[in-house]
Parts: structure tokens; sequence; C-alpha cells
């Protein structure tokens, strides 16, 4: 089964200290050493970006910052694992890396992909 | 008293995630994955003990690691104290230079890519049956369950345990030491971890016998073990090989089983079902391996390579039908075999038409390993259909249908006889 886990905060331009981010990769590798990483990624600020919105059949583009957005996407991992609940347990692991490291509030959404398999009926 | 179902689940989580390290590590230790495996199940006994009431500890992995610690020096003294004579464990310990009073969990994290490769090389190890071989895997490096590898097998549950229970005996008996093997060894030692991890992955891939065609979580379970190989091992180019593997074909699966449980094969599936993502990653897998270089492929990669052909073609018409020949050439080359032979035939008769591959069909008809394998006469008969010869077609088809223990596979046989 395959999980992402999207990871959500509010963009005050605080940048994951050097410290942070050497926890982030090495949960990564062990993660990748017991074979259930399939990809991981930080996402840069959304004012590099932009959205794109399709409204009564309109297409609209417009650029980023989001600045009304009360939380954005950081960063993503895709796990492929036995069960929920091992996302689950990597999803700790994940968050107690930022404890001491980082002062915001994190929410982290986990998500099954409905990518699987004919038995789970997709 | 009774565990919350949360919890209950959380430490499975933290079994399966952490359980072959565990049991690696304290395999160096004690150097009897018999005895490791107990240790570790009894810090996870301890654990259901105490996490309902404590809760699960910041650190699980370790707090399991540092339980099975002191249950190892326990043993150890309580040995020492009822019978001189097996002080065997303690002297285990100090010709390694380990202290029992040491930090293990220390000392085993230094070792956790060495111990889980010196585990699956034990646990794939040539004294045990192939059958064992898959077992003790999947049990001590999979953490799996008895029961998740008796129903992944379609076997009772009491002869699984029974199969882990002779295998490990069999590996304490013949004093298999706890090692990564000598150069020497190296390549026939890995060949045997290879050959373990891919039958696991076929049993879930074509499921030899039962209702499913196909069980992907066996499917996941060899995917995972190769990944994990692929970390522990990165210099032998075999092992990127079957990753690569692996990847592009469980890229299929989903599209490999119509809405009824019917199995699709590969030029009839629609191929916006593949999984990109995998398929990406087998590529990926597959450049690694070709980044060797020097001797060339090895089977693996060679199959990979196949597999590639497949996946890089948005339609059928565009598979390079060709290529496949020539790395079909190779493999038989390298690992000559009946059944790598019918599916040369099969990509002859693609790339030069179906008389090309019902030539070297015919030869194998007389190949007695062949005489029971369902797919000679299946694909004789689809190769006969081609040419119009449906009376002998129908016959080979029926001979297929029979021959099959897939219960799936032999209707679909049988509706591809009735459409001729």
């Amino acid at each position: 089964m395959r999980y992402m886990t999207i990871v959500k905060s509010r963009e005050t331009g605080a940048r994951p200290s050097p410290a942070l981010i050497e926890r982030i990769m090495k949960l990564g590798e062990e993660a990748s050493g017991k074979g259930v990483m399939v990809g991981m990624g930080g996402l840069g600020p959304t004012a590099l970006g932009a959205r794109a919105r399709l409204v009564n059949g309109k297409i609209t583009f417009t650029d980023g910052p989001f600045s009304e957005a009360k939380e954005v996407i950081g960063g993503f991992a895709i796990y492929d694992v036995p069960s929920k609940q091992d996302a689950l347990e990597w999803t700790r692991r994940f968050l107690e890396a930022h404890i001491g490291l980082w002062d915001q509030e994190l929410e982290v959404e986990v998500r099954q992909m409905m990518d699987g398999n004919p038995s789970e009926g997709c | 008293m009774a565990i919350p179902p949360k919890v209950a689940e959380a430490i499975d989580a933290v079994w399966r995630i952490e359980s072959a390290r565990l049991i690696a590590g304290l395999a160096r230790l004690v150097g009897d994955i018999g005895v490791a495996e107990d240790l570790a199940q009894d810090a996870l006994v301890a654990a259901l003990e105490q996490w309902p009431t404590s809760g699960v500890p910041d650190n699980p992995g370790a707090w399991l690691m540092a339980t099975a610690k002191h249950r190892a020096i326990d043993q150890l003294r309580r040995r020492k104290m009822l019978d001189q004579k097996h002080e065997h464990l303690g002297r285990e310990m100090e010709s390694r230079q380990i202290s029992p009073e040491a930090d293990l969990a220390e000392a085993i994290d230094d070792h956790v890519g060495d111990d889980l490769l010196r585990l699956i090389f034990t646990t794939c190890h040539p004294v045990l049956t192939t059958e064992a071989r898959v077992a003790l895997t999947l049990r001590l490096l999979g953490g799996l369950t008895t029961d998740e590898i008796a129903r992944a097998f379609l076997q009772p549950k009491t002869t699984i345990q029974q199969r882990i229970v002779r295998a490990k005996r069999t590996l304490a008996a013949a004093r298999v030491p706890f090692e990564v093997p000598a150069r020497t060894e190296l390549a026939a030692r890995l060949g045997s971890v290879l050959e373990v991890i891919y039958l696991i992955f076929n049993e879930g891939y074509s499921a030899t016998a039962g209702e499913d065609w196909v069980r992907p979580a066996l499917c996941d379970d060899a995917l995972r073990l190769g990944r994990i190989l692929a970390e522990l091992a990165p210099d032998e180019a075999e092992v990127h090989g079957l990753v690569a593997l692996l990847e592009i074909q469980a890229s299929r699966i989903r599209a490999r089983v119509g809405p009824d449980g019917e199995p699709i094969l590969l030029l009839q599936q629609d191929r916006g079902r593949w999984d990109h993502l995998l398929i990406s990653r087998g590529l990926a897998a597959l450049e690694r391996a070709e980044a060797f270089g020097g001797g060339g492929y090895g089977p693996y990669a060679l199959q990979a390579a196949i597999a590639a052909c497949h996946a890089r073609a948005r339609t059928p018409e565009e598979t390079d039908w060709t290529r496949i020949v020539a790395l079909y050439d190779a493999l038989a080359q390298l690992l000559p075999s009946p059944v790598v032979e019918l599916n040369r035939a099969v990509a002859l008769s693609m790339a030069f038409g179906p008389a090309a591959g019902l030539e070297v069909v015919d030869a194998l008809r007389a190949d007695p390993a062949l005489a029971t394998y369902h797919l000679l006469p299946s694909v004789r008969g689809d190769l006969l259909a081609k040419l119009g010869r449906l009376e002998e077609a129908r016959v080979e088809l029926k001979h297929a249908a029979e021959l099959t223990q897939n219960s799936r596979e032999r209707k679909l046989l049988l509706k591809k006889m009735e459409a001729l």
C-alpha cells in the first residue's frame, strides 16, 4: 500500500536548519534502507509557484505567493508499507525529528494513494 | 489486560519496521538466529505488556533493543550459573571483544547494514531447502508472522511453523556462521539471495495455485526485500538488475487482472493502468545495473531490459521486438533453459511472424522438462491459431487448460479455445 504524507505549515519564510535537514535526510535514508521509501521532497516558497484553477469551465492562473492561505504544503513523502499504521509510525518519526529544531506547528496529512492493487477496489 | 486495538496496531507497525534490524543485531552477538529471534520476541512481549499503559516510547526501536539486550545478558548469566559448560554464548561474545556490560545497542547501531546483510545471507543459506529459505527470509527480514506466510502460500500454519523451526535447527546444526560470505563465494551465495526474493515475487505475481491470479501483498514484500538488498549491497550489478525487474513487473499488477479477477496478458493490458512511478523506479534501477558495464548484463538485468522494452512502448505495436529477440538470445546463452527458449519463441513470432516462433516451439516439445508445463501448449496453441491451423490450436489450448494449476488461467485458456 502506498501512502503519501503531505506536510503542512504556515508560510512564515522560516527555513529548516541544516541540523533539521540532516535529521530528515537520515530518516529518509533509514526508510530507504528498510525498503519502504518511494520518494520524498521539500517544496520551495509559494512565491516561486502559481495556482491554476478551473471555475465554471474557465481556467485561470495566479502567481504565488499564496498570502491568503493559512497553511501551505512544505514537503511530501511517499511510503510503500504493509499497513496504514506503518505510515503513521514513519510520520510520527518525521514529526519527532522536528522537536527542538522547529518551533512552528506542523500538520502531516497521511493519505492512501489510489494506485494500489485491484483487491483494494481501485 | 486487553490491549486497545490502536496500541496493538502501533506495536505491530513498530515490529515490522524494527524486527529485522533487531534480530540481525542480536544474531551477531549471540551467533544464532533462532536465539536472536527469541530474544527479540521476548522484547516484543514486554512491549505488549508495558506500552498499553506507558504509551509507545519516543524511540521504540531503541527501547526494544535495550530490552532484548537485558534479556540477552540475563540469559547469559543464568546459563553461566546453571551450567559452566554452556558458556558458549559468553565466549562467543568475548571472542568478538564485546563485553555483555558494554552498551550493546550502540555496538549494534554501528553495524546495522552489515548485520542485515549477514542476516539475509544466513536466511538464504544453501544448506536450507528453497522453501525453508523463503519462509525464513519472509519471517526474519520481511517481519511477516507465521500466519501471514501461511496465508500467502496457501499452506497450513503448522506446516510453515515446522518449516521455520526446522530451518533454524538446520542452520545451528550445520554451524552456519553469521557472516557475509567471502569474496570467492559471494557470487554464488548472492545468487541464492536473489533467487529467494524472485521466488517470493513470482508466487505473488502469477500464483502457481489457488483461486487468485495475483497476490499483490507478496509482490510488495519481495519488492521491499529487493530494495533493502539494493541499499545493503549497492556494488552488485545483479541486485539492481533484480530490483529493476521487480519494479517494472510490479508496475503492471493492476493492469494484469480484470474486473472479475480474470488474468489479462501483457499485450492486452490497458497501458494507462500501468504504474508509472514504479516504471521510472525500475528504469532507474536498470540504469544503475547497466552502469557497471564490464561483464555485460547478468540474467536479472537482461530480464529487466526485456521488461523495459515493454514498459517503454506506449502501445503494443510500438514494442521493439527485434531488441527483445536479441535480449532473449543473450539470456538463452547465459541461462540456457527451455522456459527462456519458449519466451524467445514468442518474441521471434512477434518480430518475424508466427512460423518463426513455431519452429522453436516445436523443437521444445521433445524436452521432458516442459512435459507438464502449461505454457508450452498455450503458446503453441496461440501460434497455430495465428497460422490458421485452428483444429490443432484447439487441441493445444485444451491441453494447456488441463495442465494449469490456476483456475483463473484455466478459464482464460478455455475461453480462448472456444473463441477459435
